[in-house]
């Protein structure tokens, strides 16, 4: 069965393009004649020592791609096939891939234990394979150094691939003695110490149980410290991760380690080398995450039945910590600003120190005054800079009461410093410091403003001046001004501020979008969103100058439509550009249009505005259609029922974004635009319906389309109900089975982790929704009778869903509107079934006691709807 | 296994703007998902479909009606031929009177002075005529008497009142307002707004809603006179804050109507359906014809009359929430006649009269009359039934509320006890 590869394989790797394609084809054809013989072909490649190193582990790779795919439908298939290969050539493949970890070829070995790896993924969790563990674990301690290696890799990368509960405690216990003996400072091989390691990273998620165990933990631990003191960058640094790992998973457990392990990370950050001392950094930032998750969680109160008490370890150490990490910062990299992917020491330290301060609050600020009075005036940048980035990172958690005399001072001197310093380093930070202030401590919120009529005006003018400054420093200088510019969203009286400034800064962001250099550092993003956020907080004063961007923006947006011929860079520029100024078009939409005062002149620009996002639709680029279909949902808001003299040109491209199951992301908003021409067209979108209920079915019923978006999709059958009534009628059959099934699965929380609780409640509330739609759409139509035989269904689903106590406040609002709406379409022919439900009366009562005041209003709604169908 | 990558975003915003964009969308989509719901579930929808029915046979009967008593009292008459067509559909119109009468903000009697009259209340005087919510809808305007029935369905210049070509606005756009008919010059005086333009008043404070009223009102051209599209003409109404002047101007200045009693609403109150005391009705003889209740017959009966519900107990309760009881019948009567629970009774008020302990009704001296006029939807309010009685024995008079204006005013100009430290 199995045939000779090896010229293949490496035909394949050629440098000559025909020779490779051709190879690229033979392969093709042997995999469609023959997939079980190609596989066997593939491992006893992999497994055959005098075979050359490049096509052994080219084979292994395509093995691996066997069997495992990035797209989960696509993964879905591969385990399919495997599952049902020929049980005698998957016996064939796996003593291959075994045989192959004991080559002295390296690389040989570590393809096998990758592959071993996926086959593990899929069978394990058939409970196929039982002997596998037994196999890698029995004879351990007398295999030699190099198999010794690839058998710890293995259980790594198996540990990385497979769900703890597959695996017996027997075997986790077996992995986990191996794996810690590996790390034991007492193993001479360097490899072998390494490889055990890295698995043990992989393995802590198994380890539940045996850190529970006080002996076991405290003799990991002691093993994960030690060779945190290894001679070997790579232990050290793979130990420090174990660290890194353990302290998310079992940070409940850390409280008799965490001296040592400060005395090892302060040592590692002041001396070792960067990788390493990274590691030591990220440790303390990750404490930090779960500290700030706790007590965001239950907000410092631990009476209650919170799981995992804030033991408040960087209270204690912050002391000692804040000084280290201050250290860190006068260690910064002269281009870091430049760089897009820098990450350095100085840089991981700030980021934690922002931590710290947001998980201590004004505890931090006099450990961090000091130093910044010392470094803040000194010749050498590096200190002024640190001095600037330490102050900025305190200045979310602290309280703004702690905060504002100090913001007070420091300001003008900021401002001085972002014009005056000459170190570009040093104005980058400035202007970040800048805005920092503005998020956090300016807006209506606050009750002494930090920006005021006596120093508006220099505020203003500082940053407009720095926006022309280098790319990275205007950037930031954005950056403040969005902030500052967010500070006065809701329109309080304070934000007439800034109307005699609007059209300069108006001027200034689109100038910065024209610079030749705006591709480097995101400024032109960052300077469109600055416009879009300064659009926002127009006022009636202001919105003249918004009205005069639009024709702006508008020939902006032409003219990108306009270039041919481009390379491609030049094409991905482009893209950008239209994705940014439909967004900006659309924020403009959304603003201009929502008020009666500006719509009117406003919607003179619709015609235009909407053949130029058609012609957007006609370049190929996910980001720049999203943006595009965001304004048009907009557009429609605004529009209203005029709308349809646009659809049908712009059906097309609905048609088309409901189809792009690809980039979820453009998928989902046009199902969101969907209900936006419903609410704008009603009865008139009735033309279009077919099309989309459709392609809205088609969608529903497809494993490819990311399931975030299925939600939107029910929701979306209740705005089209909605919009065509009784007209609905045609689509009852096959909608209903489709949202009685869908409501059926969502009963039924299983393994509710976090991320399933939710989204199986945005699929309870897209379902609500449809049925609400539905049944207010039919409402006062002779047809409503047609309804009825779905009405037992949809009670027995309420009360399912009440009695299982796992609603979020969402849902139970939309659940109870439900249960009016279906008694206010159905009346008196309903009435005995309504009596029946435990909705009706328990649930109903609930509702009307709730504290949420959406959910008493569905409630109110929801029994003055039943007393009506039930009392006659 | 690969060391995992470390870097956690530098110098950036938590969110972008992008992010922030689909977010603001998503918000703003289920926001107006939430509004069409919610109209769909509140008024405008049913009045649409409710109208659909027969709207033609209820124009007819309603351009017969004659009107032989007040409005301001809940109990309105319908013609016998009304019954007819609402025994054919029987279940509809019970509906739609309930659900009618539910919607408006009634306003409880004044038994007594509020406090703070001249600072937190408006007054007006009240139009005669019939009490009718009026919707613009989908090009059309209809107007729905407080029992459910259908007073007129026209054309009219309000947002999304009329198929005129220059229509513009949503398909979402309609208007809800709370008018008083005057017959004489045949004009919907507009006491209240309740939605304007999709947008909804229901919560704002009344000083809001007068305010958007008086500006919105004039600009819609709804006061402009008849024409084609525009079939009847709407006006506000002269408001005044509730010192002596406004009090005095409102009791006794030139209206362009005639006259049914004074309106008195607080300043902060939304708009609240069903009774509330933060609006109240008050009538003399010099500001209203119907001051004392007439029977159907547009006489004053000899003895008070009040219309009381059935409860399951057998008590006899006012509309109040929580209701007030003023007696009991016995089991052998009620089976004896066969009253069912939730019936709406009528008595007279005999020579024993109200008895009051510490301002709580004590005792009242009931006299079974039979079953009230079928288009009743509620009992009446206790507020109610004291106003008739006092109306009757010692009614409260102009003076005294001019009297409670000054005593506050006294008050206020009053200087404050200080203490002394010097």
């Amino acid at each position: 069965m199995a045939m000779e590869v090896t010229q293949i394989l490496l035909n394949a790797q050629s440098i000559d393009s025909t020779v490779r394609k051709q190879a690229e084809e033979n392969l093709k054809q042997f995999q469609e004649q023959n997939l079980p013989g190609f596989f066997v072909s593939l491992a006893g490649e992999l497994a055959n020592d005098e075979k050359p190193v490049e096509s052994r582990k080219l084979a292994g790779l395509i093995l691996k791609n066997a069997l495992d795919a990035k797209e989960q439908h696509r993964k879905f298939e591969l385990v399919q096939r495997w599952l049902t290969l020929d049980v005698s050539a998957k016996a064939q493949i796996k003593a291959f891939l075994l045989q192959t970890l004991s080559s002295p070829a390296h690389e040989a070995r570590s393809t096998a234990s990758q592959v071993i790896a996926k086959v593990a993924g899929i069978e394990l969790q058939h409970k196929q394979w039982p002997e596998l563990l037994g196999a890698l674990l029995s004879n351990i301690h007398q295999l030699p150094a190099h198999t010794k290696q690839a058998t710890l890799e293995t259980l790594g990368y198996i540990c990385e691939e497979v769900s703890p509960d597959v695996v017996e405690q027997d075997h986790v216990n077996t992995i986990l003695t191996a794996v810690v003996q590996g790390m034991n400072s007492s193993e001479a091989n360097n490899d072998v110490r390494l490889a055990a390691t890295r698995a043990l990273c992989n393995a802590l998620g198994f380890a539940q149980l045996n850190f529970s165990n006080d002996m076991e933990r405290d003799y990991i631990m002691r093993v994960v410290c030690e060779a945190t003191l290894s001679p070997d960058l790579k232990i050290r640094q793979s130990a420090f991760e174990c660290l890194v790992a353990i302290s998310s998973t079992y940070y409940d457990k850390l409280a008799p380690y965490m001296k040592d392990i400060f005395n090892i990370t302060a040592k590692a950050v002041k001396e070792d080398e960067e990788p390493v001392a990274l590691q030591a950094i990220e440790f303390w930032s990750s404490i930090c995450d779960e500290e700030i998750d706790i007590l965001e969680e239950y907000g410092g109160d631990f009476s209650g039945d919170s799981d995992i008490p804030c033991f408040y370890f960087i209270k204690q150490a912050l002391p000692v910590l804040v000084p280290m990490l201050l250290e860190t910062l006068l260690k910064q990299e002269e281009d870091q600003d430049q760089d897009e992917g820098a990450w350095n020491i100085a840089m991981a330290g700030g980021t934690c120190l922002g931590l710290v301060a947001r998980t201590v609050g004004d505890d931090i600020v006099p450990l961090v005054m000091p130093f910044i009075e010392e470094n803040i005036t000194k010749p050498d940048w590096r200190q002024r800079e640190a001095a600037t980035y330490a102050f900025g990172s305190i200045l979310e958690g602290p309280s703004p009461d702690k905060l504002m005399p100090l913001v007070n001072t420091a300001l003008s001197f900021m401002l001085n410093a972002l014009l005056q310093d000459p170190n570009n380093h040093v104005k980058d930070t400035t202007a970040w410091t800048l805005g920092r202030m503005f998020e956090f401590l300016h807006g209506s919120a606050l009750d002494a403003p930090i920006i005021t009529a006596a120093n508006c005006q220099q505020i203003i003018t500082v940053l407009l001046q720095s926006m022309k400054d280098v790319p990275n420093v205007a950037e930031k200088a954005c950056g403040a001004l969005y902030f500052l510019a967010q500070g006065y969203e809701d329109g309080g009286s304070s934000s007439a501020l800034l109307t005699p400034f609007f059209k300069e800064i108006i001027q200034t962001l689109v100038t910065v979008t024209h610079r030749e250099d705006a591709g480097e550092s995101r400024l032109r993003t960052a300077a469109y969103e600055t416009l879009n956020e300064v659009v926002r907080c127009s006022t009636d004063e202001t919105a003249p100058m918004v009205m005069e961007l639009v024709p702006h923006i508008m020939m902006e947006l032409h003219q990108t439509l306009e270039g041919q011929r481009l390379s491609s860079d030049e094409r991905e520029k482009q893209n950008e550009s239209q994705g940014l100024l439909c967004g900006c078009l659309m924020v403009i939409i959304q603003k201009l249009g929502s008020s009666e005062q500006t719509k009117f002149v406003f919607m003179q620009f619709a015609d235009q505005m909407m053949s130029l996002f058609l012609r957007v639709f006609a370049c190929r680029s996910a980001t720049a259609h999203e943006e595009a279909m965001l304004a048009i949902g907009a557009l429609a808001y605004a529009t209203g029922s005029n709308f349809i003299k646009y659809m049908q040109e712009f059906y097309r491209y609905l048609e088309m974004g409901l189809q792009n199951f690809e980039d979820y992301q453009v998928c989902a908003i046009t199902v969101g635009v969907v209900g936006d021409l419903c609410r704008a067209l009603e009865d008139k979108v009735l033309p279009y319906c077919d099309g989309i209920m459709t392609q809205l079915l088609k969608n529903l019923s497809s494993n490819q389309l990311h399931r975030s978006v299925k939600p939107p999709i029910f929701s979306c059958f209740g705005d089209i109900a909605l919009a065509i009534g009784e007209y609905f009628e045609k689509y009852l059959v096959y909608a209903m089975p489709m949202l009685q099934g869908a409501a059926e699965l969502s009963i039924h929380i299983s393994g509710a982790d976090d991320d399933m609780t939710e989204y199986t409640n945005s699929l309870r509330n897209g379902i609500l929704e449809a049925y609400s739609g539905i049944f207010q759409g039919f409402k006062g139509s002779p047809k409503t009778q047609l309804l009825l035989p779905y009405a037992p269904h949809i009670l027995q689903f309420l009360d399912s869903l009440y009695m299982e106590k796992d609603m979020d406040d969402a849902v139970t609002k939309t659940a109870i509107g439900v249960l009016g709406d279906l008694a206010d379409t159905l009346g008196s022919n309903a009435g005995p079934l309504i009596q029946q439900s435990v909705s009706s009366k328990e649930f109903l009562i609930e509702c009307l006691s709730s504290d949420d005041p959406l959910i008493k209003e569905s409630a109110d709604w929801a029994k003055l709807a039943i007393s009506q169908a039930t009392s006659f | 296994m690969a060391p995992h990558d470390l870097r956690r975003p530098f110098k950036r915003a938590a969110i972008s703007d992008q992010q922030r964009r689909r977010e603001l969308s998503l918000l703003r989509q289920s926001q107006n998902r939430r509004d069409a719901q919610q109209q769909a579930r509140c008024l405008a929808s049913s009045i649409l479909s409710l109208n659909s029915q027969n709207p033609e046979a209820e124009i007819e009967q309603n351009d017969g009606e004659f009107e032989t008593s007040s409005e301001t009292d809940r109990e309105s008459v319908t013609p016998s031929k009304d019954l007819d067509v609402r025994q054919a559909s029987k279940l509809k119109g019970a509906e739609a009177r309930k659900w009618f009468a539910r919607q408006l903000m009634v306003p409880e009697w004044m038994i007594d002075v509020p406090n703070s009259l001249s600072q937190d209340w408006y007054v007006f005087a009240r139009p005669a005529g019939k009490r009718c919510f009026v919707v613009s809808s989908n090009g059309t305007t209809v107007s729905r008497q407080r029992n459910g029935s259908i007073l007129h369905h026209f054309p009219s210049a309000l947002p999304a009142g009329a198929r005129t070509r220059n229509a513009s606005g949503t398909g979402q756009s309609y208007c809800i307002l709370d008018c008083i008919f005057h017959e004489a010059d045949q004009t919907y005086y507009v006491i209240d707004m309740v939605c304007w333009n999709g947008y909804s008043l229901y919560d704002c404070t009344s000083e809001f809603r007068f305010y958007w009223l008086n500006s919105k009102l004039e600009e819609s051209g709804a006061c402009s006179p008849p024409s084609h599209y525009h079939r009847f003409r709407f006006c506000p109404i002269p408001v005044y804050p509730c010192d002596q002047n406004g009090l005095w101007t409102a009791y006794t200045g030139e209206m362009p109507y005639v006259k049914d009693g004074l309106l008195f609403y607080n300043k902060h109150a939304h708009y609240q359906t069903g009774n509330t005391p933060l609006v109240l009705v008050w009538k003399d003889e010099n500001c209203s014809q119907y001051v004392i209740d007439t029977d159907s017959q547009g006489q004053i009966p000899s003895q008070q009359q009040v219309v009381l519900e059935l409860q399951n107990d057998g008590k006899l309760a006012t509309s109040d929430d929580p209701p007030v009881v003023f007696g009991c019948l016995d089991r052998d009567f009620i089976e004896k006649t066969g009253l069912h629970p939730g019936i709406l009774l009528r008595f007279a008020v005999s020579d024993g009269g109200l008895s009051f302990v510490d301002g709580k009704l004590e005792n009242a001296d009931l006299n079974y009359l039979g079953k009230a006029n079928r288009a009743r939807a509620f009992a009446d309010s206790y507020s109610k039934v004291l106003f008739q009685y006092t109306v009757r024995h010692s009614p409260l008079k102009i003076d005294e509320l001019l009297a409670a204006i000054n005593s506050s005013k006294d008050q206020e100009d009053k200087p404050r006890d200080v203490e002394m430290a010097g």
